[in-house]
């Protein structure tokens, strides 16, 4: 443990040898003054956590010693001593930062507690500042791992989007990390000291979510036994985050708009007008233009929630990310299960480079975990892996996965990447296979952003 | 080691007697020694106290010849300035200590005489300032001697021994069985 360090100053010897020897039984580490300016000569050479003062001195008064000790180091705790008690003098000491005052002679346990306390309290300040700090510091969540060009773009955009209080919405698939961008966007914002409320819109029928998002008066509906606050009153201060947005009923897309204009709402069963400040997040994997042009969802709510777009790529445009994230999720499962797998091997590797991932990091985090839990040997195994032969890339680099990444642009990209894997990244034989120029290949792989594993 | 009870002021017989006996547990020989220690210089008529640094260094003046640690015990009231009192104090790492135990009869309190209660006290005051001869510092471990005591009810509070880590510092100082519980 540290010891603390103490500085007393006093123009009486016997004061300063009975306070030094008091303290050293304590274990603190003294040094003493007779006056102001060897106060500070000493307080120059080193640093304090706590200084005893005398108020009547020679030349330099205490309160004096006070305020010179204060500019050089603020966090130092000044306790002043007199010999009589005197109210203005007090009120002045403290206004002028010391942590309090004590008349002689004083107990001893007040003078050991006053002591102890303002030490710990110091030590709390300034662990205080240590962790504010670290807070605001521009925070990355854990999951949201990648180093690929889209991926870069995003971390950009949220610190960009994070500074403001604008709605986001959020587009990508499912499992390609919406909550955690939206987590992001909240820990960097000013917003970060309040919570981050999530509602997942599509799991809630439309009278339930009106309730989770407004609350409800006791007696509202029948079970409504007492009055219970809802996510946007929860979020007072800080995101709330409105996940699968594009479920949500007319009814209550009527509602959220009008929330959203007055930050003003009544609970269900209710007359009273709650007021809440709050930011939102939306997300969805649903193409609203669609469900606009299909009269599903309000195009003045669609324009509300559209503010600024975050679209998330799925895993299959990011594949230099996918050994990166594996590795991450190894690491964090191996330790999390207290395995011995340290190491995903090449073969392995290949698969999952090549595989098609619908369900996106997800997925992959998923199929890591599981890997993890049957796997035999200090590495990760193909046959470890179990992922659906369906999804894989076929003999010619294409891959057929259903819903997504099958454009004509897809499929290039996948091609090119998979010639140039594997040829090991040889740009002239690779563009002789694709029977292109060299610097046709070379505008292509900056094109897709494609990078060479390691 | 060797210890040197010196008496001061000090008329609690019954007290000396069995605070001397539960001593000589840590000590090879323990010794009554009766020497003049001059305490005018350490009175303070303002505060009707004794200045406890003055009178150990009334006996360390004397030099007295006996080998081993000195315990000065009294019945006057003790003060350091600065401080309303204090129950005793020692040389950190020297051979010279002082216990008073004017405020650890109970009757300073409460008017009722309670000699065991006055025993235990006694006993945990002059390790606990044995302890600082011998190189302790407070220790933070509530049931420990090195406990700080700064009013009776905290004395009462603590143990009778050393803790296991005070007790292991003690173990090359000299003293008999410094892990006695």
């Amino acid at each position: 443990m540290k010891e603390n360090r103490i500085l007393i100053v006093d123009d009486e010897k016997i004061v300063r040898e009975s306070l030094t020897h008091w303290f050293e039984e304590e274990g603190y580490v003294i040094e003493s003054a007779e006056n102001g300016n060897e106060a500070l000569r000493i307080f120059s050479r080193g640093k304090f956590d706590l200084a005893l003062l005398d108020m009547k001195m020679p030349g330099m008064t205490g309160l004096e010693l006070l305020r010179k000790i204060k500019d050089i180091d603020e966090n130092c705790i000044v306790i002043l001593i007199t010999a009589f008690a005197s109210v203005p003098t007090a009120i002045q000491a403290l206004k002028d930062g010391a942590y309090d005052y004590v008349t002689k002679p004083v107990d001893p346990d007040e003078l050991n507690n006053i002591v102890r306390n303002a030490l710990e309290s110091r030590k709390l300040k300034i662990e205080n500042v240590e962790l504010k700090k670290q807070i605001d510091s521009f925070i990355i969540p854990e999951n949201l791992v990648g180093e690929s060009p889209q991926m870069r773009k995003i971390i950009d955009l949220i610190h960009t989007v994070a500074e403001t209080d604008s709605t986001v919405m959020l587009r990508g698939e499912s499992g390609t990390g919406k909550e955690l961008v939206a987590k992001a966007i909240h820990q960097n914002s000013k917003r970060k000291y309040f919570p981050i409320i999530t509602v997942n819109c599509g799991a809630l029928s439309e009278s339930l979510l009106e309730s989770e998002l407004f609350g409800h008066e006791k007696g509202a509906f029948t079970g409504a036994h007492f009055r219970r606050k809802g996510k946007f009153e929860i979020a007072n201060g800080g995101t709330i985050f409105l996940d699968e947005i594009g479920s949500v009923s007319s009814k209550t897309q009527v509602e959220l708009l009008r929330v959203i204009e007055s930050k003003k709402f009544n609970r269900v069963g209710g007359n009273e007008m709650v007021e809440s400040d709050f930011r939102i997040i939306t997300a969805t994997n649903e193409p609203l233009e669609k469900l606009i042009d299909d009269g599903k969802f309000r195009k003045d709510l669609y324009y509300r929630l559209n503010v600024i777009t975050i679209n998330i790529p799925p895993l299959r445009e990011r594949i230099q990310d996918i050994p990166i994230l594996a590795n991450h999720f190894l690491k964090k499962y191996s330790e999390l299960m207290n395995k011995g797998i340290t190491d995903i091997s090449k073969k392995a590797l290949d698969q999952l480079l090549n595989y098609d991932w619908p369900g996106n990091v997800r997925e992959l985090e998923n199929t890591i975990e599981r890997a993890i839990v049957i796997g035999k040997s200090d590495s990760i195994e193909p046959d470890d892996l179990h992922l659906k032969e369906s999804n894989f890339t076929i003999d010619n680099g294409f891959s057929f996965s259903g819903d997504n990444g099958n454009s004509l642009e897809d499929m290039e990209r996948k091609y090119i990447l998979k010639v140039l894997n594997g040829n090991n990244w040889n740009i002239s034989k690779s563009a002789e296979i694709l029977e292109i120029e060299r610097v046709t290949l070379y505008n292509k792989i900056n094109k897709y952003g494609l990078r060479k594993i390691k | 080691m060797n210890l040197n009870i010196v008496p001061l002021k000090f008329s609690n017989d019954p007290l000396l007697r069995k605070l001397t006996e539960r001593l000589s547990i840590y000590f090879d020989e323990i010794k009554i020694f009766y020497t003049p220690v001059n305490i005018e210089p350490a009175y303070n008529p303002a505060r009707r106290q004794y200045h406890s640094t003055k009178i150990l260094e009334s006996i360390i003046k004397s030099n007295p010849e006996e080998s081993g640690l000195y315990l000065i015990l009294t019945e006057l009231d003790l003060f350091v300035p600065v401080l309303t009192h204090v129950f005793g104090e020692a040389q950190l790492k020297g051979r010279f200590s002082i216990v008073s135990v004017c405020r650890l009869y109970e009757e300073f309190y409460t008017a009722e005489s309670n000699p065991k209660l006055v025993l235990n006290r006694s006993i945990k005051e002059a390790l606990h300032e044995i302890g600082h001869n011998l190189g302790l510092y407070h220790c933070r471990n509530w049931e420990c001697i090195m406990h700080s005591s700064n009013n009776v009810e905290e004395i009462d509070t603590k143990g009778l021994f050393y803790c296991k880590e005070c007790s292991e510092i003690l173990k090359s100082s000299g003293i008999k069985h410094p892990t006695a519980t």
